[in-house]
């Protein structure tokens, strides 16, 4: 792990593997689309309603996978204190709170023509509202401080404490029948979707995550890249731009 | 000389000569509380069903107010360093100001519930369940409230952004709270009352930890 | 199958269409945000005079 916690390390790979992870996050998302709006059949209940889910459900991975990864990226900036976990979890917020509002909004669309409602207090969706708070929570904590390093800080042990929330999103519609329906995807049994409605789910999926990977990288360089320009300007004393 | 009863005393002693925050929230409560008929309008039924929630969402919005001087002030005078430095976990520091935020206006907030549940036509039967559901849910706020103003301790805008912070953390409290009193709910709510219960057992060990980790920073 | 019965997402186009619409626009935006961002603080980099670039941080 250490090897790969030199930011000039970082920017080195990360040069050599952003086209490639560009190039296939793009040609996965295509695939994906077309599998999620031709090829998939509609549901015999939910007619073409169903492929909203095709969104829905990646858009939640993604919410929850960022998530961990802010709090992993947290815990190392807190207990090892090197640069990169710190910029890391900065830059994965934001990414974040996206899919999170992706996953409520595109929910929302879904829950109307299939539960006659846009919305329902249900651990499920409450918990993942109370996610998207916490992104909010974050980027707002990161900025309220004059020092900036004291807004990583507060925001990384905030990070920690709404960890919490993950597990209980996962768990939640185990926990309590209600409204939300079952993992069906994500279970001990394996899933118990149809494989012409699990293809196309994985590979948005997949597109997702890669596409999150993507940003992340390209939000990790640029930010890279700011520090460098602000420590020259301060060695410097001009301001450049 | 820094103990948990010393820290204790001194903050309710300063609560109680400033006279201020705690009684300030417990005023707010039932104010707020009142203003629901005049929105509502007077019909019983429609207050009593409502009652429940209007009375917790006050409890949480009560719960707030005092939270970003809790320890603001002890910061800005030097007196945290030495709370930080002394003997006394900070952990257990941080539970003692927690405890006088309870004291101070959660404690007063079961006096004065059943009062205003009853001034919105709530059914006085459920008045013990209530009661106990809030006894369990508040020093669960005023464990996160702790948690929140740590972490926003010398912050711009800390009062607000310890809301945004706080809040949400709050929600599953005020559902199970809720649900716990509402007599709309199927059984007789004591899933809830132990889950209110759970909630806090979690918070007791788990917010001071993470608060007093805030506190480090803020004062490194 | 037609276009039209396709776009028409078997009555719940209102439903489908903006589920996918806001998916894009919001990634969409992220992605061109992002990579501006990039390609702004590059520029900026590479006018400062005597900064190496690519391989430091």
């Amino acid at each position: 792990m250490h090897r790969f916690a030199n930011p000039a390390r970082f920017m080195r790979l990360s040069q050599v593997v952003l086209p490639w992870l560009a190039v296939v996050t793009v040609a996965l998302l295509a695939i994906g689309l077309v599998l999620a709006l031709v090829v998939a059949p509609p549901d015999y209940q939910q007619g073409e309603s169903v492929r909203i889910m095709f969104v829905h459900v990646p858009a939640a991975w993604m919410a929850m996978c960022a998530y961990t990864s802010l709090a992993a990226a947290s815990a190392a900036a807190l207990v090892w204190r090197h640069p990169l976990a710190e910029i890391a979890a900065e830059e994965t917020a934001p990414l974040g709170a996206v899919f999170t509002g992706l996953c409520l909004v595109s929910g929302a669309l879904w829950g109307q023509p299939m539960w006659g409602t846009w919305w329902a207090w249900d651990a499920r969706m409450t918990s993942v509202l109370v996610l998207f708070f916490l992104y909010l929570g974050y980027m707002a904590l990161l900025n309220a401080f004059d020092d900036p390093t004291r807004g990583r800080r507060a925001a990384a042990i905030l990070a920690l404490v709404g960890f919490v929330n993950v597990p209980i999103i996962k768990f939640s519609v185990d926990w309590w029948n209600t409204l939300h329906q079952p993992a069906s995807v994500l279970r001990l049994g394996g899933p118990t979707i149809d494989p012409s409605i699990l293809a196309p789910l994985l590979v948005m999926g997949l597109a997702f995550t890669l596409l999150f990977a993507t940003l992340l990288i390209v939000r990790m360089r640029a930010a890279l890249i700011e520090r460098k320009i602000r420590a020259l300007e301060a060695t410097d004393g001009r301001m450049f731009g | 000389m820094v103990s948990f009863k010393a820290l204790l005393w001194r903050d309710l002693r300063l609560a109680f000569r400033q006279g201020g925050d705690g009684a300030l929230a417990v005023i707010f409560f039932v104010l707020a509380a009142l203003l629901f008929p005049f929105g509502l309008g007077p019909e019983p039924e429609a207050l009593a069903r409502d009652a429940v929630g209007i009375v917790w969402v006050m409890a949480l919005l009560a719960s707030l107010l005092a939270l970003d001087r809790l320890f603001q002030g002890d910061w800005e005078d030097g007196s945290l360093d030495l709370v930080a430095l002394s003997p006394l976990p900070l952990e257990l520091a941080v539970l003692a100001k927690a405890l006088a935020h309870w004291l101070v206006s959660g404690l007063p907030l079961l006096v004065a519930a059943p009062l205003v549940a009853s001034m919105l036509q709530f059914d006085p039967a459920g008045l013990p369940r209530l009661v106990l559901a809030l006894g369990l849910g508040t020093p669960t706020l005023s464990l996160l409230g702790a948690v929140g103003a740590a972490l926003t301790l010398g912050a711009r805008r800390a009062g607000v952004l310890v809301s945004l912070l706080v809040l949400p953390l709050e929600i599953p409290v005020l559902i199970f709270g809720v649900a716990a009193a509402d007599p709309a709910t199927m059984g007789d709510g004591s899933t809830q009352i132990m889950v209110l219960g759970a909630l806090l057992a979690l918070a007791l060990p788990l917010c001071p930890w993470a608060a007093a980790a805030a506190l480090r920073q803020a004062l490194e | 199958m037609g276009l039209s019965t396709w776009l028409a997402m078997g009555g719940y186009a209102v439903f489908v269409w903006p589920a996918y619409g806001v998916a894009a626009a919001a990634l969409g935006l992220l992605a061109i945000g992002s990579v501006r961002r990039y390609r702004m603080a590059q520029r900026r980099l590479a006018r400062i005079p005597g900064a190496r670039r690519g391989e430091d941080s």
